[in-house]
């Protein structure tokens, strides 16, 4: 069997950079609903939604972090990942989720505009779902 | 003339503040490295962006499709500036030379017959600018509280900008912070946020932007990055401040640390002489009673 072909991932936040490396595939998040990356993508821009980023490192190993919201750039060579935040899974904390939560809430009650109240609609089933995910019950 | 007693507990007391200026500064060199790697960590993030962004406003070009934020309003009538100033002083000339250039800045503005609004990000340049724009001041930002500063807190007056932006509030809006060169140099900018002047496209990315699929599509990516650029600028206004003025702050102390040790020289000559000459006046005062006798 032919080995996938391996691409250039970076994963970086406003903070530093957190990952960056070859990888085989990738799975973030999208607005549209997930996506699988491999190599020779078509080159690609997409905004991200709150979830997992499950990362196939090219020797093997496995990692996934959290992201909450950004955007991903995507090309044949590479993708690069904007977070506006992102965390390793093993160190999400379920209060920082609930706070996220809190305060999209507070913000839905004070929206006014229909598109910004159904943004924020999304936003919070994600981080919702995103709850489920992360936290052990 | 001061006399010995005096002399002594001078010296005592510019010791003692050498000593503490020799702390502070040391303390400044730690946290300026913490804050150099700071920019460093934040810089790919920042270059993305803008290779992104740029990409980005050339496949929506000028039509109409582009978010106000980019084109502006139209006019510019409304001045709003974001000051960014140290929260502490004691670093030389850091936060007035921020100041002065936000304050000329306005002066001709306000000269011109444009409105200015200001938003101070740090307590200096408030204490500074309130001094001559107290009734301009709309708004200041307290960043005293946070010991590192992260992306949570320039977010934050991000989305105040951009609030105002779409009640109209304003027409264009300019960042004043001070660009870290080095240790010893720190300059002083101005950055106009909005309108966001789009960053020029790099060569290699010409050729592929032409097909690039969207998702959602263009306009709604851009829709969504411009709020996020102007909070990505901020920050890093932010974290150049930082370590700007623990850079102004360490050459500040070490100035202050020189300047004292001068001083306790001259002082000590000063002693030395007026314990001699005591001395002198004490042998001659016996020797004229000896003769005496």
């Amino acid at each position: 069997m032919v080995m996938a072909d391996n691409f250039n991932f970076e994963l970086v936040s406003p903070e530093r950079l957190l990952v960056s490396g070859s990888v085989s595939e990738v799975v973030i998040p999208a607005s549209e609903g997930e996506m699988t990356v491999m190599a020779n993508h078509a080159p690609t821009m997409t905004t991200i939604k709150p979830g997992v980023v499950t990362i196939k490192f090219a020797d093997g190993k496995n990692d996934s972090y959290v992201v909450f919201g950004g955007f991903a750039d995507i090309v044949p060579t590479g993708c690069t990942l904007l977070a506006e935040s992102a965390v390793h899974i093993e160190e999400v904390k379920s209060e920082d989720i609930v706070r996220r939560i809190e305060a999209a809430r507070a913000e839905l009650e004070n929206a006014r505009e229909d598109d910004h109240k159904y943004g924020l609609q999304s936003y919070l089933a994600e981080l919702t779902t995103l709850q489920g995910i992360v936290v052990p019950v | 003339m001061p006399s010995l007693k005096d002399l002594k507990n001078r010296i005592a007391s510019v010791k003692a503040t050498q000593k503490i200026t020799k702390a502070m500064k040391m303390v400044a060199a730690a946290k300026l490295r913490r804050a150099q790697e700071a920019a460093e960590a934040a810089r790919p993030y920042s270059q993305r962006m803008n290779a992104v962004l740029a990409n980005i406003a050339q496949a929506v070009g000028q039509d109409d499709a582009a978010p106000r934020l980019m084109t502006g309003t139209g006019k510019d009538d409304v001045h709003l500036l974001i000051v960014c100033t140290a929260e502490r002083g004691l670093c030389g000339g850091f936060n007035s030379q921020i100041a002065r250039l936000a304050r000329d800045h306005t002066r001709k503005l306000l000269a011109e017959g444009k409105t200015v609004k200001i938003i101070c990000v740090g307590k200096k340049g408030f204490d500074i600018l309130r001094r001559e724009f107290a009734s301009l001041i709309i708004d200041r930002v307290d960043l005293r509280e946070v010991k590192r500063i992260g992306f949570a807190n320039a977010d934050q007056i991000g989305r105040k900008v951009i609030e105002l932006f779409g009640k109209g509030e304003f027409d264009v809006c300019t960042l004043f912070y001070s660009e870290f060169k080095s240790v010893i140099s720190q300059i002083p900018t101005a950055l106009q946020l909005v309108p966001a002047a789009a960053p020029a496209v790099a060569d290699e990315t010409t050729g592929a932007s032409a097909i690039y699929d969207y998702e959602p599509d263009a306009a709604a990516i851009l829709d969504d990055l411009i709020p996020r650029n102007i909070s990505v600028q901020i920050f890093r206004a932010l974290l150049e401040n930082v370590a700007g003025e623990m850079g102004a702050k360490m050459s500040a102390m070490d100035n202050a640390t020189r300047n004292a040790g001068e001083m306790i020289d001259k002082l000590t000559l000063n002693y030395n002489r007026q314990r001699q000459a005591q001395i002198t006046t004490e042998l001659i005062e016996i020797i004229a009673g000896a003769e005496a006798l």
